[in-house]
C-alpha cells in the first residue's frame, strides 16, 4: 500500500531472495526497520523475556507456598509478587505474544502482503509497548504494587505501594495492542493478494482478525479504568470511594469489560495457530472452515457480554447472574465447536506427530479441561464455593497457560524455520514438549482440588491442611521450569547452528510457505494468485501461482 | 457414593442444608467434564493411530462436515450447558433468598478481622456461633476495603462491601467448628483474616445467650462448654480489646482521648488523676482494678457515678486482658494495630 519513496524504489528493483535477517545487519537497522517481520522478530524477544521474568515470578511464590507459615519472604512481598506476576505475564506476555510477534511475522505472508498496511504505526506499537514495558518495570524496582493483577478498589485508590507508574505502564501498553489491532483489521480489509476471498483466508488470520477487533473495542475501556484509578489516586475524585459516595462494584465491573474480553484477546490467537497446525500436521483441509472461522467473531462478539461472571457474588442482582451466567455458556458453545472441528480434522488425515503437533495434542486436552471448567464457574451456584478459590486459578491458568502457551509453543516451533531458515533438534523438542506438558497438569490438577478443598487465592499463609497439595503443585512448577529451560537452549542453539531447511521443510499448504524461509524483505518479488483454499492437500501443486502485479 | 466422590475431589465436609446439593451438581458437572476431555483425548488418539502419516508425498481427501454433524456438535453440549445452568440457578436462588424466620447477625470486615453483633445480645470478635437447625442470616459490612466472607464447609460465600450492606444465610446442619475464611484479597494480614463459626446444638446456644447476659463468671466453675475452647485471640491486649467491646466499656470510655461518659481511655495508664475529693492518685494496675470491681470508691472528678461493677462478671484473665489493654493505649507508643479505616453509614434494606 502507501510505502515511502525509499520503500517504492527498493520495490522498484528487488534484491533477488535476499533474506530479510541479512538486508541491514546494523542495530539501527532492526531499530529503524520498518520490516514487520523484523518488528515480530523484536516482539517476540521482547515477550520471551517477559515470560522469563514473570516465570521466576511464579517459581518464587511457589516456593513460598511449600510451607503454610511465613517462609522465604515477608507477606508484602509475597503480595507484590503475584501481583507483578499476573501483571507481566498478562500485559507485557500474553496480550502481544501471539498477534504481534507471530501475527506480525506472518499474517502479511498469508495474505500475500509485502507489509502491513501502516508499517510506521507498526514498528511505533513496538516503542510503545516497550515504553509501557519501561514504566512497569520502573514501578517494579521501586517496589511494586500489591494489589493483584485485579487492581479491585477501594483497595488500590489506598495502597501506598507504587502502584500509580504501574496503571501509567498499562495505560501506555494499551495503545500498542490498539495500534496493532488497527494495522491487521486494515491489512486483512485491503492488502489481501488476487484470489484469497473471504473464505478463503487461512483461519491463522480469522482468529487474528476477531482478535483485533476486540483489542481495538475494548482497550480503551482498560485505559480508561485505570485512568480513573490513578486520578482517584492522586485527586480523591469519589467515583470508586464509598465514603464520597463512589461505588466500589463500578471498578469491578469497568474492569472485567476489559479483562473478560481481554482473556479472548489471550486465547483466540492462540486457536487461531492451533487451527494451522492441525491442519499440516494432520495434512487435511480444516474439518468445518467457516464452523471453526465464524466461531472465532462468535467469541469476540459474546465475550463483550459475559463479564458480571466475575461478580456472581459481589453483591449484584440474582437476575444479573443468571443472564450473566447462561451469556457465558455460549462461549463454551464456539469453542466446543472449534474444538470438535480440529478432531475433526485428523479424521482421514495423514498424521506426523512433530514438536508442534505434541503442543497440539497439549492444548486440545487443556482446553476442553479449562474450558469446561469455566463453565463450571458460570453455573453460579458453583461458582459461590469456587469464586476467588485456587479452582479458579486453576481455570484460567488451564486456559492461559494450558492453552495460550501450547499454542505460543507450537506456533513457535512451526514457523521457527519459516522465521530463521534453520531447524532445531527435533528430539529434544518431543522431551520439552512431554516434559511440559506433564509438569503442567502435576502444577495445576492440584490447584483444582485445593480450590475444591476451600484454599482462597492470593494467600501468603495458609491452613496447615492444605499443605500436601500445594508441595505437588510446586514440584509439577519445577518440572514446568525445567521444560522452558530445555526449550531455550535448543532454540538459541539452532538460531546458530541449526541445521538449514529447505523453503517449506513441513510440506505445508499454508499461504505463508509460498516465500523462501526466511522470506526476502519485500516477502514476494511478484504478488502470487491464490489459487487454492488453504491447507488443501488433494494435489502437491502450490497454492497460488506467480503472476505480474 | 457421595461420600466416595468427596473425598475424591477433596471437597470438605457438608455442614449446612446447601452443600450436599450443590455437590451433586458439582459431581454432575465434573464427571460430565472428565468424560468428555477424555472422549476427546481417545478420538484424537485414535486418529493418530488410524491415520498416521505413511508417506511424505500422501495427499488427503477434501471433507466438509453434513451440517447436521455441525448441528450436532452445537446442541449436544449446549443441551448440557444449559442443564447445568437451570439447576445452578435454582440453587443460587435459594442462596439469594433467606427465610423470614432466620436469626439476623451483623457481621462487619476489617483489615484483617470479623465483628459479629447480635440484635440485643453480646458482640464477639472473629467467633461466630449460631445455632445448629436454624437459619442464619447475616448482614454485613466492611469499614475498609472490600473482604469476603467464605466458610467451606457450608458452601457460601459473599464479598464484604464498603459503603453498602450485602447479606449471605445458612443453615448449618452438624454442631462443631468451621474456620471462616476471607476470600477477597485485603492487603498483608489477606491470609490470616481468619475467623470461626461455632455451630451449637440449640440449647447449648440458649445457655450461651444468656450466660452472655448474665455474665460469663457465674459459669467458671460449671462443666466445660464449647466456648471453653475457643481458641485464644492473640495476646493480652488482643484479648482485651475484644472483651472492652463485648463488655460494652468502650460505649462510654473513649480510646482515643474525646471525652464521654467516663474518662479516656487514652494515656490513662500512669496520668495523675484529680478525684472529686480534691486527692490525686496515679492510675496503675491497682486502681484499674479497683474501679472495675468497686467504680465508686475513687470517682474521677468532673464524672458522674454511673459505671455498673463488674465484679463477679469478669473472670481473673480477663481482668488482667483489660488491664493490659488499657495500658496499650498511650498516645507516643507506636501504634501496632491495625489502621481505622472510614466508617461508613449502614443503609438497611433487603
Amino acid at each position: 500500500m502507501r510505502q515511502s519513496e525509499e520503500d517504492r524504489e527498493k520495490l522498484g528493483a528487488p534484491p533477488a531472495n535476499e533474506s530479510y535477517l541479512t538486508d541491514g545487519t546494523t542495530v539501527m537497522s532492526w531499530l529503524n526497520t520498518r520490516d514487520h517481520k523484523r518488528v515480530g522478530v523484536m516482539f517476540l524477544v521482547a515477550v520471551v523475556f517477559f515470560l522469563f521474568v514473570g516465570g521466576v515470578f511464579a517459581l518464587a511464590i511457589r516456593a513460598k507456598l511449600l510451607y503454610p507459615g511465613p517462609f522465604l519472604f515477608d507477606a508484602l512481598t509475597y503480595n507484590r509478587l503475584f501481583t507483578l506476576h499476573g501483571v507481566t505475564m498478562i500485559f507485557l506476555f500474553m496480550i502481544p505474544a501471539i498477534p504481534s510477534a507471530f501475527g506480525n511475522f506472518v499474517l502479511p505472508l498469508m495474505i500475500g502482503a509485502r507489509d502491513v498496511a501502516f508499517p510506521r504505526l507498526n514498528l511505533a506499537s513496538f516503542y510503545v509497548y516497550l515504553a509501557g514495558a519501561v514504566l512497569a518495570v520502573w514501578a517494579m524496582v521501586h517496589g511494586g504494587a500489591d494489589t493483584g493483577w485485579t487492581f479491585y478498589t477501594p483497595y488500590s485508590t489506598t495502597t501506598p505501594t507504587a502502584l500509580f507508574p504501574l496503571l501509567l505502564g498499562i495505560f501506555v501498553i494499551g495503545f500498542s495492542s490498539i495500534m496493532t489491532g488497527i494495522n491487521f483489521i486494515v491489512s486483512v480489509h485491503t492488502l489481501r493478494a488476487p484470489g484469497i476471498g473471504w473464505m478463503r483466508l487461512p483461519l491463522f488470520v480469522w482468529g487474528i482478525y476477531a482478535t483485533s477487533i476486540i483489542q481495538v473495542l475494548a482497550t480503551p475501556v482498560l485505559g480508561l479504568t485505570v485512568l480513573l484509578v490513578a486520578l482517584e489516586r492522586v485527586l480523591h475524585f469519589g467515583i470508586f470511594d464509598p465514603a464520597r459516595g463512589g461505588d466500589p462494584v463500578l471498578f469491578q465491573h469497568f474492569f472485567w469489560f476489559y479483562s473478560h474480553p481481554a482473556v479472548y484477546i489471550m486465547v483466540l490467537p492462540g486457536m487461531a495457530v492451533i487451527s494451522e497446525c492441525v491442519a499440516t500436521f494432520s495434512r487435511k483441509n480444516p474439518f468445518g472452515y467457516r464452523a471453526i472461522a465464524f466461531s472465532s467473531l462468535g467469541i469476540a462478539f459474546v465475550g463483550f457480554f459475559t463479564w458480571g461472571h466475575h461478580l456472581f457474588v459481589a453483591g449484584q442482582s440474582v437476575f444479573d447472574n443468571g443472564v450473566f451466567g447462561v451469556l457465558s455458556m455460549f462461549v463454551g458453545i464456539f469453542t466446543a465447536v472449534k474444538v470438535f472441528n480440529w478432531v475433526g480434522t485428523m479424521y482421514r488425515g495423514a498424521i506426523s506427530f512433530k514438536t508442534p503437533f505434541a503442543y497440539v495434542c497439549g492444548f486440545l486436552f487443556f482446553l476442553v479441561f479449562g474450558g469446561m471448567t469455566g463453565v463450571a464457574v458460570a453455573t453460579v451456584a458453583l461458582d459461590v464455593h469456587w469464586h476467588d478459590t485456587y479452582f479458579v486459578v486453576a481455570h484460567f491458568h488451564f486456559i492461559m497457560v494450558g492453552a495460550t502457551i501450547m499454542a505460543f509453543l507450537a506456533g513457535l516451533h512451526y514457523w521457527f524455520p519459516k522465521m530463521f531458515g534453520r531447524t532445531y533438534h527435533e528430539g529434544w523438542g518431543l522431551v520439552a514438549a512431554s516434559l511440559i506438558i506433564l509438569g503442567f497438569n502435576a502444577t495445576f490438577i492440584p490447584q483444582f482440588l485445593l480450590g475444591n478443598n476451600g484454599m482462597p487465592r492470593r494467600y501468603y499463609q495458609y491452613p496447615e491442611h492444605f499443605q500436601a497439595l500445594n508441595v505437588a503443585s510446586t514440584a509439577g512448577a519445577t518440572l514446568l521450569g525445567f521444560g522452558f529451560l530445555i526449550i531455550f537452549i535448543y532454540l538459541v542453539i539452532a538460531l546458530r547452528w541449526g541445521q538449514r531447511c529447505e523453503q517449506n521443510p513441513w510440506r505445508s499448504k499454508g499461504f505463508e510457505w509460498l516465500t523462501p524461509s526466511p522470506p526476502p524483505t519485500h516477502n514476494f518479488d511478484q504478488i502470487p494468485r491464490i489459487t487454492q483454499d488453504p491447507h488443501d492437500y488433494r494435489t502437491h501443486a502450490p497454492s497460488g501461482v506467480y503472476s505480474d502485479v | 457414593m457421595n461420600e466416595t466422590l468427596r473425598r475424591f475431589l477433596f471437597l470438605p465436609d457438608q455442614a449446612s442444608t446447601f452443600a450436599l446439593e450443590v455437590d451433586h451438581l458439582h459431581y454432575f458437572v465434573i464427571l460430565t467434564t472428565f468424560v468428555m476431555s477424555t472422549a476427546v483425548g481417545l478420538t484424537a488418539i485414535f486418529f493418530f493411530i488410524r491415520y498416521r502419516r505413511r508417506s511424505e508425498t500422501q495427499t488427503t481427501p477434501h471433507i466438509e462436515p453434513a451440517l447436521m454433524l455441525e448441528a450436532t456438535f452445537v446442541i449436544v453440549p449446549l443441551a448440557f450447558f444449559l442443564l447445568w445452568w437451570v439447576i445452578g440457578y435454582r440453587i443460587s436462588i435459594q442462596l439469594a433468598t433467606p427465610p423470614a424466620d432466620a436469626m439476623d447477625v451483623y457481621v462487619q470486615g476489617k483489615k484483617w478481622m470479623w465483628k459479629f453483633a447480635y440484635p440485643g445480645g453480646p458482640n464477639s470478635v472473629n467467633v461466630l456461633r449460631v445455632p445448629s437447625g436454624h437459619p442464619v442470616r447475616l448482614l454485613m459490612t466492611s469499614r475498609d476495603v472490600i473482604h469476603s466472607f467464605y466458610v467451606p464447609e457450608f458452601r457460601v460465600k459473599q464479598d464484604v462491601i464498603p459503603g453498602r450492606y450485602s447479606q449471605i444465610w445458612f443453615n448449618a446442619t452438624a454442631p462443631g467448628r468451621y474456620q471462616i475464611l476471607c476470600a477477597e484479597y485485603c492487603g498483608a494480614g489477606h491470609s490470616i483474616m481468619r475467623g470461626e463459626v461455632i455451630v451449637l446444638k440449640p440449647e447449648e446456644y440458649e445457655d450461651w445467650v444468656s450466660a452472655q447476659h448474665r455474665g460469663l463468671a457465674t459459669k467458671q466453675d460449671g462443666p466445660p462448654t464449647a466456648l471453653d475452647f475457643a481458641p485464644p485471640l492473640g495476646n493480652l491486649v488482643d484479648q482485651g480489646r475484644r472483651l472492652a467491646t463485648e463488655q460494652g466499656c468502650v460505649k462510654c470510655h473513649s480510646i482515643d482521648g474525646s471525652q464521654h461518659i467516663g474518662p479516656t481511655w487514652l494515656d490513662l495508664y500512669g496520668r495523675h488523676e484529680k478525684l472529686d475529693d480534691g486527692r490525686i492518685v496515679t492510675v496503675d494496675e491497682g486502681y484499674i482494678t479497683e474501679s472495675m470491681m468497686d467504680p465508686f470508691a475513687k470517682i474521677v472528678d468532673g464524672f458522674k457515678p454511673v459505671m455498673p461493677s463488674f465484679a463477679n462478671k469478669l473472670a481473673g484473665p480477663e481482668v488482667a486482658a483489660i488491664v493490659e489493654y488499657i495500658k496499650s493505649l498511650q498516645s507516643d507508643a507506636v501504634r501496632t494495630g491495625p489502621s481505622e479505616g472510614p466508617a461508613y453509614a449502614p443503609v438497611r434494606g433487603r
